[in-house]
């Protein structure tokens, strides 16, 4: 293409957006919320997903065997389970271990435990503790776990893993209902601006066609200001949350200073290093599309 | 040039708006389309242009078979033409050099070109000295003077024109119907389809005359007969 032809291009877009201001400015608007609804809903599940990840890794499985069984069939069944996939590591806590921290935890006083001397009452209660690598597998390991020789026991921690993978699905559904509604509405809205631009430009459109212009030529400014409604319509948003999101951090670790040590909110430049492309993609193809179906119409001369 | 066999075009149900046409026309040819409202010319001028698609028989135009051509080729296709209508079709923002320069610009001329070209043909139309002035701040003869450098501007091999008196009083009538000899003299064809009676009676060029979607005569220095 010639520089010319750009030059005539951007100068048109340009004019397209000017001259359809109250337009352009609701398409901005739209698209801006859109966006700025996908940055939230973006934020929260990503949040979500890293506290359940830490769940995972924090809350392990803890498996008991039966009364008799030796050092090496305890060790046997640690090594089926880590072979699992789903298993990001297994740690291993004798009968003594056992007892010992149970000492720490609950006895004070070191002469209370001393009556029970070499006796030592949590005698069948060496374990490992399984930690996953995936909490939503929890339910299906712990199922295999149970059906292996030797194994007395499965704890679980299923209730936290539950709660907080139907949290995730919730907010993702959620996410993708009103986001999907946000969408069709900007791309009704951008093709509405677009049709003005074009009812204003029809005689001109209809010169250009009689006069050999391809469709591309007449198309690309239209173009060009769906992608510039849409570049300004992903910025605002993207700007605003950048930093509403550190606001909100510091408002709820202030405010509930309880969840200071439990919840880890994943720094802002990590959620940026998705969202910034997802945004300028949406609203780059918002206005790609909206324009080019609109323009399609048109071209029929 | 221009090739119609057995061409026809249907709105709907009821009378075609052209039936069953068949016109020849030479490259160099000057061609007058006359007959009353409603008799198919102007819909035989959109079939030329590719504006409509015939519903029947074929057309060739410079070589290329307009039933077969797809809408991509339709631009590169009317290229080779020029087109003229009664109404002008100015760009009303735009002065006459501007108006001119655009018919080049949307086929990718490179500016360099087009600063030579647009006052060239200007000048061929007499008007040079207006190439500032907007359409409204020019006569009806003046808008069409523009608008027939406008379709000259890329040397197309055909000028088509839809009624291009039809807007003008009989002296800028004449003149522009001179002008128009002028460029047919310099090697382009022409075609003009007109109910204007006394430019048609006074140049003494070929007339091809329709009534009802069918052509009823064509003469080769033909005057204006009523059907």
């Amino acid at each position: 293409m010639r520089p010319s032809t750009i030059w005539y291009t951007l100068k048109q877009g340009f004019k397209n957006i000017k001259r359809n201001w109250m337009f352009s400015l609701a398409c901005i608007i739209t698209m801006a919320a859109c966006i700025f609804l996908v940055g939230i809903f973006y934020s929260i599940v990503n949040n979500v997903d890293n506290i359940a990840h830490k769940v995972e890794a924090e809350v392990p499985i803890t498996v008991f065997f039966d009364e008799g069984t030796t050092e090496e069939e305890i060790q046997a069944v640690g090594e089926e389970i880590q072979a699992r996939s789903e298993v990001a590591k297994i740690e291993y806590e004798s009968a003594d271990q056992a007892w010992e921290e149970y000492k720490k935890q609950y006895f004070d006083d070191e002469d209370a435990a001393d009556g029970f001397k070499d006796d030592n009452p949590l005698v069948n209660s060496s374990n490992y503790h399984v930690y996953l690598n995936d909490i939503t597998k929890q339910t299906e390991l712990v199922n295999y776990i149970q059906g292996l020789e030797h194994v007395r026991k499965v704890n679980q921690s299923e209730q936290a893993s539950k709660t907080l993978g139907s949290i995730n699905k919730l907010v993702s559904y959620v996410s993708i209902g009103v986001i999907g509604i946000l969408l069709v509405i900007s791309v009704f809205l951008i093709s509405n601006t677009v049709s003005m631009g074009i009812s204003v430009r029809k005689e001109e459109i209809g010169i250009m066609k009689y006069i050999g212009a391809t469709d591309a030529f007449v198309r690309l400014p239209f173009l060009l200001e769906g992608i510039v409604l849409g570049v300004i319509g992903a910025a605002i948003p993207l700007i605003g949350l950048f930093f509403l999101y550190n606001s909100a951090v510091e408002f709820i670790l202030t405010k509930f200073n309880v969840l200071t040590g439990i919840v880890d909110f994943i720094p802002i430049w990590q959620i940026y290093e998705g969202l910034i492309p997802m945004g300028l993609g949406l609203g780059v193809g918002i206005g790609l599309l909206g324009s080019f179906f609109t323009t399609r119409k048109h071209l029929r001369v | 040039m221009i090739d119609l066999v057995d061409v026809s075009k249907s709105y709907g149900p009821g009378l075609p708006a052209v039936n069953h046409a068949n016109l020849h026309v030479d490259k160099g040819e000057f061609v007058f389309v006359v007959g009353s409202s409603g008799s198919g010319k102007s819909t035989l001028i959109k079939l030329l242009m590719k504006e409509l698609d015939s519903t029947g028989g074929t057309i060739t135009v410079s070589g290329e078979r307009l039933e077969k051509m797809k809408h991509r080729r339709v631009a590169k296709y009317r290229r080779k033409l020029g087109v003229v209508f009664q109404d002008f079709r100015l760009l009303k923002d735009r002065n006459v050099y501007e108006n001119v320069a655009f018919a080049q610009r949307v086929i990718g001329r490179p500016t360099r070109v087009i600063r030579k070209r647009v006052p060239e043909v200007l000048q061929e139309v007499g008007l040079a000295g207006k190439y500032k002035a907007y359409p409204d701040e020019l006569s009806g003869g003046e808008q069409q003077r523009v608008a027939l450098a406008r379709a000259l501007v890329n040397r197309p091999d055909i000028l088509l024109a839809d009624e291009p008196t039809g807007n003008l009083d009989p002296k800028t009538s004449e003149e522009i119907m001179a002008l128009m000899e002028q460029i047919n003299d310099r090697g382009t064809t022409v075609l003009v389809v007109t109910h204007n009676k006394d430019i048609v009676n006074a140049m003494r060029k070929r007339v091809v005359t329709m009534h009802n979607g069918k052509i009823i005569s064509d003469e080769k220095e033909g005057g204006y007969h009523e059907a």
